[in-house]
């Protein structure tokens, strides 16, 4: 398990960090908690000559309550998350994210700038940052732009961070119905990433679902808002059998991966009983 | 004092555990020591045309490469086992190299090794050495392999076979079969298993010049017997100038029993290049390299007459060697499965055949339990298929059918169909106190009161034997070991009367510095803190056998009693001298020589000061007391037992929620509860493992698809419920301290009791069978498929 030999930088500061990738280009990675990075460099199927760490940047460990959103710096680590009050009350469906993470060690390492930008098909935080309708603010050589969750996600390990730009902050709207939301993870027995995982906010105020966002981690190539689901609960009333009946609905239409260990008739099915699960739990 | 044996000692060796502080192989570095990285194949079956070293040879760091051309001439890794064909043919045993030159023969084996400065020195060069490959045909399951036409895994044994193999009394087999009412058939697959010692394997090689002697640091379970293979069988070099240590091991789980090529290469390179050389697996290298475990396929018959008498049992078994016969590995499928075939139960009639089948996969062997848990799986398996088939309790039919009580001393020692004699058993006791500490009759009640609610509950029986303290040397030796399997001990008392105990039997996580401590403590009536324990390292203790088959407290700990014995009988001596008593009007009580009936006594610590301060000494005894033991057991021991697992299972995702596992063992007595409740529990985890979560898959091109920790599935705290684990003593009649064994019960009984408690669950579905490991996808598109 020893990687290739590289040089090694230490940012202070953002701005120094874009300009160090400038001066080194594509050759150059940025490192954040290493907790997908450093394995893929022992295997030798990442293989950067210069490394650039963000470890020395303090301000983008961050999580802070602005009012109409949360505003959660890249380098903030899961355990962060998982254990912030403002996420737990206001954006649970984030914290529940974090919190099934790996153990307590990746957590304390791993952040959610890092989990983002690495854009992994398995990994946690895609369905809640789409299902919150987050945004991502990405700063590169000229400024910042804000993207949307809906935006961000491209492709399979891709993002709309360019490779000249940092990804600096996950902005959470705080709205009432980020506030009721939750994320359920049927978990890979070997490596607890999602088989299945769903993320809901639903509105419900009066009885009836007047909004719902429903957000699948670990499902298709990139995670992805359900628009069957939502379309289906949207403006009905909320019971077993409206929820039941839109949860059946999942992933209609939408390419399901599968392996060695997961099917995709069962990953499709599991979908739809986690959807149900997630929306029950926080629709009725 | 003198009541040390069956109290929970904190174990001593713990702190150095936890405080990490342990002495493993990989922490120690030597002056001028180099490190290899070994090159591998990536393809499982492959022709080697070219390999080309050049510029590895000439890159940063390097100190030499070698390659299968350049250790040829060295011998290859040996059996320890001969098992012949059963029409007379001798074993057939292909040569393993330590790395290969014209083919690779599974994903994994060794094609090169580089050996530089630095780790990563000799990491980057192997980039650079250039293998031509001719991809060639492939086969990795053991019944395929048997096929006409199948790929050959050795160009000159065309089916693939290493042996065949039967036991028992075919005749009476077939006529028990034809005379049954009821006959429960099945096909069972016991898969292939991966031990993952937390530690990987990891060695030193050093040969000194100025002494002409080899030093091998390992993660071994047995440095004696890896020093034997590999002076006298692989490297030919001198076994009296040869160390081998193996300080604190990682765990094993049998994967560190045997002698492996990468021991022999490193100590071998050493001396080429006249420095110290250390290898240590990386974790995917370990996957692919360390000794797979089971991976059986079966067809099992049990019949029944009309009252659920078992009147015969007949199995077939084609068992996967992978591409290599690995130390122990033609004893596993057969000796050690074969022979327990019996189980708890009065089967009057039994036959098994077998065959030892080559694939191009890692090789494989022991692993925790080694053979009997194969055997327990199909027991198990067929009797609770039976008992839902006949429309009877499983309970009731594994109790109708078991093996009366014996203790081995008023009763004589059960003989059974397939060669062993139990030593002592009672299983229906076992049984019961199972049933009692379940609640089994209102358990039976909630699980009707579920189904009407459309849940999931099944209730799965295991009672299981095995066959430990291995093992009685002629026996074996007429079973075609290459060895003996007695153990030894060496008990050296000091001048200020404290103790070092040499111990042949290795600790590797089994608690040994803290049991044997406690038995020499009890057996010489003085302080725990004044007793060291003192295991692997070929210098300082006598030749010894190791530490697998659960048969360190039997074998190692039995060999400690008779060394301590002598030691007591030459202290009585000086005692008596000193206190100008006669020896028979002594007494030993409390680490003192008393004089019965008065006050003159005399120390554990002065008799040992005069022994080696003997101005005062009786005549003609010989100074200092420092005895060794060798102690070859007259029988295996059998611990039993029966477990009993409530499962549900959510019919929604197939998921298994363990509710309860109730465990009650029978290992005979116990001399540290809390170490045998924690050797149960690990063992209860890893039988749990296989049957729900763990299982080595390959493709069809010979990848190891589960090579990782993202696919292969290991137990962890939160899959498991909090264990109910009791036990009963039935002290085994064999051996000084009437001790059976503990190490691998649990890996043993768990397996079939959860399946069957799965099934269980499933049953009123029509499920009548589930292949392991029961992943909630199996278990989903069963129930899915049986909906339909
Ligand atoms: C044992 C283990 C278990 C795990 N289990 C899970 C799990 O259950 N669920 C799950 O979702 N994940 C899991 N992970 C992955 C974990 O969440 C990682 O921490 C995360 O995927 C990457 O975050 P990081 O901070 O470690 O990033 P790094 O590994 O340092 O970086 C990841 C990638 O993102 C890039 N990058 C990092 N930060 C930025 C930035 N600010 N801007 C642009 N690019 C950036 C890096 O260049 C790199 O390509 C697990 C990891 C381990 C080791």
């Amino acid at each position: 398990m020893v990687p290739v030999a590289f040089e090694y930088h230490r940012a202070g500061s953002v701005a120094e960090a874009l300009s160090l990738m400038a001066q080194h280009g594509e050759d150059a990675k940025i490192l954040a908690g290493g907790h997908s990075m450093v394995p893929a460099m022992k295997l030798r199927l990442s293989t950067p000559t210069t490394v650039i760490d963000l470890g020395g940047v303090s301000d983008l460990k961050h999580i802070t309550d602005k009012g109409d959103h949360i505003a959660i710096g890249a380098m903030a680590t899961h355990w962060m998350v998982e254990s912030s009050d403002v996420i737990s009350a206001k954006a649970p469906a984030l914290r529940d994210a974090a919190a099934s993470i790996g153990d307590v060690q990746v957590r304390n390492r791993g952040t959610i700038g890092g989990a983002m930008a690495h854009s992994d098909p398995a990994a946690d935080y895609p369905g809640p940052i789409l299902a919150l309708d987050a945004s991502m603010v990405i700063q590169g050589p000229s400024g910042q732009r804000v993207v949307s969750a809906t935006d961000y996600f491209v492709a399979l390990w891709e993002t709309a961070v360019q490779p000249d730009e940092l990804l600096v902050e996950i902005r959470v709207p705080t709205t009432p119905m980020n506030a009721n939301s939750c994320y359920e993870k049927f978990a890979q027995p070997a490596s607890r990433y999602p088989y299945v995982g769903c993320a809901v906010a639903v509105d419900k105020s009066g009885g009836t679902c007047s909004d719902v966002r429903v957000g699948f981690s670990g499902v298709g190539h990139v995670g992805f808002r359900d628009s069957n689901v939502e379309g289906a609960l949207k403006g009905q009333a909320l019971s077993a059998a409206s929820i039941k009946a839109a949860a059946d609905t999942a992933t209609n239409g939408v390419d399901v991966l599968s392996d060695w260990s997961v099917s995709e008739d069962y990953r499709r099915a599991m979908s739809r009983v986690y959807a149900r699960r997630a929306l029950t739990k926080v629709g009725l | 004092m003198g009541k040390m044996i069956g109290e929970s000692i904190k174990r001593v060796e713990d702190h150095r555990f936890i405080t990490g502080t342990g002495e493993y192989t990989d922490d120690i570095v030597l002056p001028r020591m180099t490190h290899a990285y070994i090159l591998r194949s990536h393809l499982a079956h492959a022709k080697i045309k070219s390999v080309d070293t050049t510029a590895a040879k000439s890159a940063d760091g390097v100190v030499a490469v070698f390659t299968g051309e350049d250790v040829a001439h060295i011998n290859g890794i040996p059996t320890g086992w001969q098992v012949n064909f059963t029409d007379g043919e001798v074993m057939r045993e292909p040569k393993h190299p330590l790395l290969v030159k014209d083919k690779a023969l599974h994903v994994g084996d060794g094609v090169a090794i580089v050996i530089a400065e630095s780790k990563e020195q000799a990491r980057d060069a192997a980039d650079l050495i250039e293998v031509d490959y001719e991809e060639l045909s492939v086969v990795v399951d053991a019944s395929k392999a048997l096929e006409a036409g199948a790929p050959m895994v050795h160009d000159e044994l065309p089916d693939n076979r290493a042996f065949d193999w039967q036991l028992g009394d075919k005749v009476a087999a077939d006529t028990g079969m034809a005379k049954a009412h009821h006959v429960t058939k099945m096909r069972i697959r016991n898969q292939r298993m991966i031990a993952n010692a937390i530690e990987p394997r990891s060695y030193i090689g050093d040969y000194s010049k100025a002494r002409d002697k080899y030093t091998l640091y390992t993660s071994s379970q047995n440095p004696h017997v890896i020093r034997l293979l590999m002076c006298a069988f692989v490297l030919g070099i001198p076994e009296h100038k040869t160390r081998v240590v193996s300080k604190d091991v990682g765990g094993g789980f049998g994967s560190k029993i045997f002698h492996y090529a990468e021991e022999a290469l490193v100590t071998w390179a050493s001396q080429q290049i006249a420095r110290p050389v250390k290898w240590t697996a990386e974790r995917s290298e370990a996957f692919v390299t360390d000794a797979h475990g089971r991976d059986h396929n079966t067809i099992a018959e049990m019949g029944f007459d009309k009252d659920g008498n078992i009147t015969a049992l007949r199995v077939h078994t084609d068992a996967n060697l992978g591409a290599y016969l690995s130390t122990f590995a033609p004893a596993i499928p057969t000796y050690l499965y074969g022979t327990l075939l019996q189980g708890q139960y009065v089967t009057p009639a039994i036959h098994v055949t077998v065959n030892g089948v080559f694939t191009h996969t890692t090789p494989v062997d022991a692993y925790r339990g080694a053979g009997r848990p194969e055997a327990t799986y199909l027991l198990e398996r067929l009797i609770d298929t039976a008992a839902a088939e006949m429309g009877m309790d499983p309970a009731e039919l594994r109790m109708k059918n078991f093996i009366p009580a014996f203790d081995g001393v008023e009763q004589p020692g059960y003989q059974t169909q397939v060669a062993l004699q139990y030593d002592s058993g009672d299983y229906e006791a076992t049984m019961r106190k199972a049933l009692d500490v379940l609640g089994y009759n209102d358990l039976r009640k909630e699980q009707e009161e579920a189904r009407k609610q459309g849940r999931y509950i099944g209730i799965g029986f295991s009672s299981y034997i095995e066959a430990c303290g291995i093992a009685p040397s002629a026996v074996v030796g007429s079973l075609g070991a290459r060895a003996g399997l007695y153990e030894s001990a060496n008990v050296r008392v000091q001048p200020t009367g404290k103790v070092s105990v040499h111990t042949g039997s290795h600790s590797h996580g089994q608690g040994h510095d803290t049991t044997f401590a406690q038995v020499a403590a009890d057996h010489l009536g003085i302080a725990l803190e004044d007793i060291e324990i003192i295991h692997g390292d070929t210098e300082q203790v006598p030749f010894g056998m190791g530490t697998y088959g659960s048969r360190s407290l039997a074998v190692g700990g039995s060999a400690i009693v008779k060394a301590l014995d002598k030691v007591k009988e030459k202290g009585a001596k000086v005692a008596a001298h000193l206190l100008e008593a006669s020896e028979q009007d002594l007494e030993y009580i409390d680490g003192k020589w008393t004089v019965k009936g008065t006050d003159k006594s005399i120390g554990f610590g002065e008799v040992a000061l005069a022994s080696y301060v003997p101005h005062n000494f009786p005549e003609g005894l010989e100074p200092g007391i420092e005895f060794n033991s060798f102690y070859d057991p007259a029988n295996f021991t059998y611990p039993f037992g029966t477990y009993i697992a409530v499962v549900e299972v959510d019919a929604e995702t197939g998921t298994t929620e363990i509710k309860r596992f109730v465990a009650v063992d029978d290992v005979g007595n116990v001399v540290n509860p809390m170490i045998v409740d924690g050797q149960v529990h690990g063992g209860l985890a890893q039988g749990i493992g296989q049957a729900l979560l763990e299982g080595a898959v390959y493709d069809e091109s010979g990848q190891l698809t589960t090579g990782t920790y993202l696919d292969y599935a290991m137990p962890r705290a939160d899959d498991l419920p909090s264990f109910e684990v009791d036990r009963n003593v039935t002290p085994c009649p064999h051996n000084p301290l009437g001790v059976k064994g503990c190490g691998e019960a649990g890996a043993i009984g768990s397996t079939p009791a959860i399946v069957n408690a799965v099934v269980d669950a499933l049953r009123p579905l029509g499920i009548k069978d589930l292949e392991m490991p029961l992943t909630p996808q199996k278990v989903w598109a069963a129930i899915h498929n049986a909906n339909a």
